[in-house]
């Protein structure tokens, strides 16, 4: 969409932090969003990704650090002289106000007399265009989204804040605003900065994310790239579901090969994120669904050269297009397997003795000196605490 | 039986009701009544005497003059300070801010007749005069908690994110508080406006005290009330009473209107 080399719209944060009292909000902060991007602040309530954010729109003044917009520094601008928006959560419309005034508001306060047809085009991009003369209270949830969404656009602001915009709709309407948000933003082609506490919903629409915790950046990179190489166990466990082992480095080369509960694993060299010395510690992840899950009495016709760890099952849950079973191994208990529900194996039920078995390419290694359980709903109450942020 | 159990909540409503009207409708009767003497306390018969002379006792009229500038004054006085200390209760965390929240209360709490006799004391050692101005200081200071009261709650049910969706959306200070936040309060100020009105219009005691040799109209009733009361003061009575029914019906009707056709 924009030309890489072109940073005349980046989005840049120096040194950035925050401090309320003793209490550190986000730590100093380096963070380059490209013009034109689609960029996700994801993080459990409470990490620092929403006061990040409101930094940018300059409704939180920062502690320390700049914020750059382009090359011109914005830091001392108050907010209604930036040239950013904001889609707040739970919507901020203006009650007193028709649907047509508060998607008109920025251009009439900027003294722009003609609004009609600036307006009734935003109408149509988000499809309301029947509902102009309606109050934001006679609309759903999912409409008035829309509309704050068309209230900031009109701005054609250079980049477009969205803090938590789908927390309040049901699950169904975000898959579906979801992809609205995606379309309208390869339509407009402007920088989108979305704070999230939903990984799936980050990982769906952004081009980069970048994973908060305790006011910091734990890692950033496409997607694909963080749920594939997690870098801390934070990211593994908070990005989708981690089996981690602990184990202990046998030998080291192009791969690394481990122990683990009396049995050895071999892992690539370059997806270790840790020092890999024979005799250290390491954590050895693997996701649930690269696991395959064979019957001990199969476990004969298993190809050479794959990773196995023996078990027995605990639990088993059928959520249709899977099945989730719960295994308990000497190299880790409650690990995890996904297996698609194409040919179901009746034997895999609870108590039986089964062999997991995957692809030493698909494992990756962590620094064993972190809590394994980081990022984890028991951990960090994701799940449970929504619109604490 | 069954009947009285199933429409129990609107007798007692109804009963309720008349509990309340009833007064104003002998207010309102006893405006059309001829009386015999003086003292408009006995029915004899109807005339629209006192209707179509409403001014024909003595200084009537000039205190009701008096009674609506006060009231007018008084509510734009507590009105405006009011508003700005609830904004200030509610948004801002400053020293003393939990003394002054229980302090605001105190008019309220004290007795009436204690608090003007102390005015009185205050006023008479300072040297001030007596009259229109005493009056009306005293007025703005016991409407001010009602007001304060009344928008408070309103602006604690404030989403402070639509002010900073406003400045967010290029709104200065200025703009953001006369397009976003005045409009949003309005009801809660109109609220504590009408209020300060109505206890400014027929407060007794604290005038009483201190007007000096100002007559406003609730002592003017009370002064006549010793020679003989006028029907003039029942054909005011009733007349305020009409038109403050009035401006209700009007503002629900309009609201009404405007919700039909936003539905629409």
């Amino acid at each position: 969409m924009t030309d890489s080399t072109n940073t005349g719209g980046d989005v840049r944060l120096s040194g950035i932090s925050k401090t309320y009292g003793s209490f550190t909000a986000v730590h100093p902060l380096d963070l380059t969003i490209p013009q034109g991007s689609f960029f996700a602040l994801l993080g459990a309530s409470g990490c620092g990704k929403t006061t990040t954010l409101r930094m940018i729109a300059g409704l939180e003044d920062p502690t320390t650090g700049t914020v750059h917009l382009g090359d011109k520094d914005v830091t001392d601008l108050p907010p209604y002289k930036r040239p950013v928006n904001t889609v707040f959560q739970s919507y901020a419309l203006f009650p007193h106000l028709d649907i047509f005034e508060n998607i008109a508001f920025g251009l009439r306060r900027r003294g722009i007399k003609s609004v009609k047809k600036q307006v009734g085009d935003m109408l149509d991009l988000v499809q309301l265009g029947d509902k102009a003369g309606h109050k934001p209270h006679q609309l759903s949830g999912g409409q008035q989204q829309r509309v704050a969404v068309a209230r900031a656009l009109i701005n054609h602001p250079q980049v477009l804040l969205l803090d938590e915009p789908l927390g309040a709709l049901d699950l169904k309407l975000r898959r579906q605003m979801q992809l609205e948000l995606k379309r309208i933003q390869t339509e407009v082609g402007i920088t989108f900065v979305h704070v999230t506490h939903d990984q799936e919903e980050a990982m769906t629409m952004a081009d980069t994310v970048a994973v908060m915790n305790g006011g910091r950046v734990e890692q950033l990179g496409a997607p694909a790239d963080l749920y594939e190489n997690p870098r801390t166990t934070f990211v593994a466990n908070f990005l989708g579901t981690s089996n981690l082992i602990e184990a202990e480095v046998v030998e080291t080369g192009t791969d690394v090969t481990v122990t683990a509960g009396g049995g050895k694993l071999r892992l690539p060299a370059d997806r270790c994120g840790a020092d890999t010395r024979p005799g250290g510690k390491l954590l050895v992840g693997i996701r649930p669904e690269k696991i395959t899950l064979a019957h001990a009495d199969d476990a004969g016709a298993i190809a050479d050269g794959r990773n196995r760890v023996t078990g027995r099952i605990v639990d088993t849950s059928f959520i249709g297009v899977s099945t989730q079973y719960v295994v308990d191994s000497p190299a880790g208990t409650a690990l995890q397997v996904y297996e698609q529900n194409i040919e179901r194996d009746s034997r895999l039920a609870p108590g039986a003795e089964v062999v997991l078995h995957w692809n030493p390419a698909h494992t990756f290694g962590l620094d064993a000196a972190q809590s394994m359980l980081a990022g984890t709903v028991s951990d960090a109450g994701v799940e449970t605490v929504e619109d604490a942020a | 039986m069954r009947l009285l159990r199933k429409n129990l909540v609107v007798i007692a409503g109804l009963l309720t009701l008349a509990y309340m009207i009833l007064p104003n409708v002998v207010v309102m009767v006893f405006s059309f009544n001829d009386p015999a003497g003086r003292f408009n306390y006995a029915w004899r018969e109807f005339s629209t005497d006192a209707w179509r002379d409403p001014c024909g006792v003595a200084d009537l009229c000039g205190s009701l003059a008096l009674s609506l500038q006060i009231a007018a004054w008084a509510t734009l006085g507590a009105t405006a300070l009011g508003t700005m200390i609830a904004f200030a209760l509610v948004r801002y965390r400053f020293r003393a801010r939990g003394a002054i929240n229980s302090l605001i209360f105190l008019p309220m709490a004290m007795p009436e007749v204690v608090m003007a006799a102390s005015l009185l004391t205050l006023f008479l050692n300072m040297g001030v005069e007596l009259g229109f101005w005493t009056v009306l200081i005293a007025h703005i200071m016991f409407c001010l908690s009602f007001v304060v009261t009344a928008v408070k709650a309103r602006v604690m049910s404030m989403d402070p994110r639509l002010e900073e969706a406003a400045r967010d959306l290029y709104a200065g200070p200025v703009q953001t508080f006369l397009r976003v936040t005045l409009p949003i309060a309005a009801p809660g100020i109109a609220a504590g406006a009408l209020l300060a009105f109505a206890l400014s219009f027929d407060d007794f005691i604290i005038t009483n005290f201190n007007a000096g040799s100002t007559v406003t109209f609730p002592m003017f009733v009370w002064g006549s009330a010793q020679r003989g009361t006028p029907v003039q003061i029942n054909v005011i009575g009733t007349a305020m009473f009409v038109i403050a029914v009035l401006v209700v019906v009007a503002g629900q009707v309009a609201a009404g209107r405007r919700k039909r056709t936003d539905v629409s």
